[in-house]
């Protein structure tokens, strides 16, 4: 079973305490942008076989939103981080990269 | 080929069954095929028979990186049934079911198609107005389904449970010509008879690449060399997303598993499908007597074909209160597909932004009932170029446009 940490609460939270929230860093657009930009926004997903930048949210515990990076070929989990960021940690990035040196990077 | 029949039975077994041929080529790859259709399931196979049968197109390769019908194809719950509340969804799902009725006759196959019928559990109020809603939708569409009480349920399955503690049956909606049929023989029926058009079949063959030129698809690169092609068809399923990235181009898809299980094989106990979709599972028995399973897709993203076991814990919880002869069951085997949804939870049949490029994905967790209404459809949009009338609404420009076929209100979670 998934477990992962909630770095706003600080516990190993199960997978029955969390909710997907679906692809992290996502650039929203508001009023005045192209129907093109809305659909990217709204609709077109990195669906990556690979890692995976997503959002969860801690339903059962905290109740607060978090990001995780994952990898959905193994689902391996590689870490959690603040969701007040609108790019992933530069050291996390890194540890991935060193795992998986074919990874094209986070983008 | 030679045709399937009871004279060819007794025929072989005069001769000890010596002179069976095999049901499907296993050719070397061509240089180049006017269509090269990626994804040798359900979706594909029947796009390529269409193709053949309907507008004289057999200089195809359908390319297959597993086995041949080894995804979602061989990993449902064989459940058919049309009653969507959507006309576009109605009309191509009423295509499809009716495509099944001659399927077997069609194929010279026996796909052990079972009109049993489909019952689909109200267990609250919204879903009781919510059916009876679809069932005059179904009246307007011709689509044959009927709102029936809670004794008429219990007549029709004996062993539910209609006074559950928690989810009590307060009606159904009843479509008698639903019903299921052998997902395997689907596939491998399509195969037999797209090999016998002279149609290729390739196993064990990955696409590395798609090639292009001048905003034109050119052909595919794969595990076994490059393949050269007039038009490419990505009838993939769950790896859509992927495909499309190579293609350059991205798609408005989640990829996520979904499971199912079967029990041990018990006395015939039940007839017809019955789909409880508030708690999540669906059920059905199987010719053998196993009861076949399914249940609701995890959260998150994943190419892994195995699911969350809190899942299956949910799904088998809930069948037991509505159907407590089961509680004693043991369950034999559990898998997991990875299915591709899309937003309004209907598929995309479509150009795409890579000229003589179509893609057919985004079933989600309803695949295997559309099997031939979308091949039918899939083969009319490469042959002209433009979908017909029964894809023309499942484009993917409907993202943009804000056209949504949404029937995520009502059949978000089974199928």
């Amino acid at each position: 079973m998934l477990t992962l940490h909630c770095p706003n609460c600080g516990v190993m939270a199960d997978e029955t305490e969390l909710h997907a929230e679906g692809e992290a860093h996502i650039k929203r657009f508001g009023p005045g942008s192209s129907d093109e930009e809305f659909e990217n926004y709204l609709f077109e997903r990195k669906n990556p076989k690979g890692v995976h930048f997503e959002r969860w949210r801690h339903v059962a515990g905290c109740g607060k939103y978090f990001h995780a990076a994952r990898n959905t070929m193994t689902l391996e989990v590689y870490g959690t981080y603040s969701a007040q960021t609108l790019a992933p940690p530069k050291t996390l990035v890194n540890a991935i990269k060193k795992k998986h040196p074919e990874w094209e990077g986070w983008a | 080929m030679r045709r399937y029949s009871a004279f060819a039975i007794a025929r072989e077994g005069a001769r000890y069954h010596q002179g069976w041929e095999r049901a499907w080529n296993s050719p070397v790859p061509k240089k180049k095929y006017d269509v090269i259709i990626v994804g040798a399931g359900g979706h594909g196979l029947a796009t390529a028979f269409y193709l053949g049968k309907n507008f004289g197109i057999t200089n195809v390769a359908i390319i297959e990186k597993g086995w041949l019908g080894g995804g979602n194809t061989g990993r449902n719950t064989t459940i058919i049934r049309s009653n969507y509340l959507q006309d576009p969804s109605a009309a191509i799902y009423e295509k499809a079911r009716s495509l099944y009725e001659t399927m077997s006759q069609d194929l010279n196959y026996n796909v052990m198609f079972s009109p049993r019928g489909v019952i689909m559990l109200a267990q609250t109020q919204s879903e009781i107005r919510g059916y009876q809603r679809t069932a005059h939708a179904n009246a307007l569409q011709g689509v044959t389904t009927e709102w029936i009480e809670p004794a008429r349920v219990k007549e029709l399955v004996p062993i539910i449970n209609l006074d559950g503690p928690r989810y009590p049956v307060l009606g159904g909606l009843w479509q008698a010509r639903g019903g299921t049929a052998r997902h395997d023989a689907v596939a491998w029926g399509y195969a037999r008879a797209c090999s016998d058009m002279g149609m290729d079949i390739i196993q064990k063959c990955e696409v590395t690449g798609v090639m292009q030129e001048g905003g034109k698809v050119t052909g595919v690169q794969t595990t076994k060399g490059d393949i050269a092609c007039d038009k490419l068809a990505m009838v993939v399923a769950g790896n859509a997303g992927d495909l499309a990235g190579q293609a350059g181009f991205r798609l408005p898809l989640d990829s996520v598993a979904l499971q199912a299980l079967v029990s041990e094989p018990i006395k015939p106990c039940m007839d017809v499908v019955v789909m409880a979709n508030t708690v999540h599972g669906y059920m059905s028995q199987s010719d053998k007597g196993e009861m076949v399973i399914g249940g609701g897709t995890d959260g998150f993203n994943n190419y892994t074909q195995r699911g969350s076991f809190h899942h299956v814990e949910e799904t088998v919880r809930a069948l037991i209160e509505t159907f407590p002869i089961i509680g004693r069951l043991k369950m034999l085997r559990q898998w997991g597909g990875i299915v591709d949804v899309t937003g309004d939870r209907s598929p995309i049949i479509s150009k795409t932004p890579l000229g003589n490029t179509f893609i057919n994905c985004g079933w989600g967790t309803g695949g295997f009932k559309s099997i031939p209404g979308s091949g039918w459809a899939m083969a009319e949009l490469v042959a002209k170029g433009e979908p017909g009338p029964l894809a023309a609404d499942f484009g993917l420009n409907r993202f943009r446009e804000g056209r949504f076929i949404d029937e995520s209100v009502a059949a978000g979670v089974a199928h």
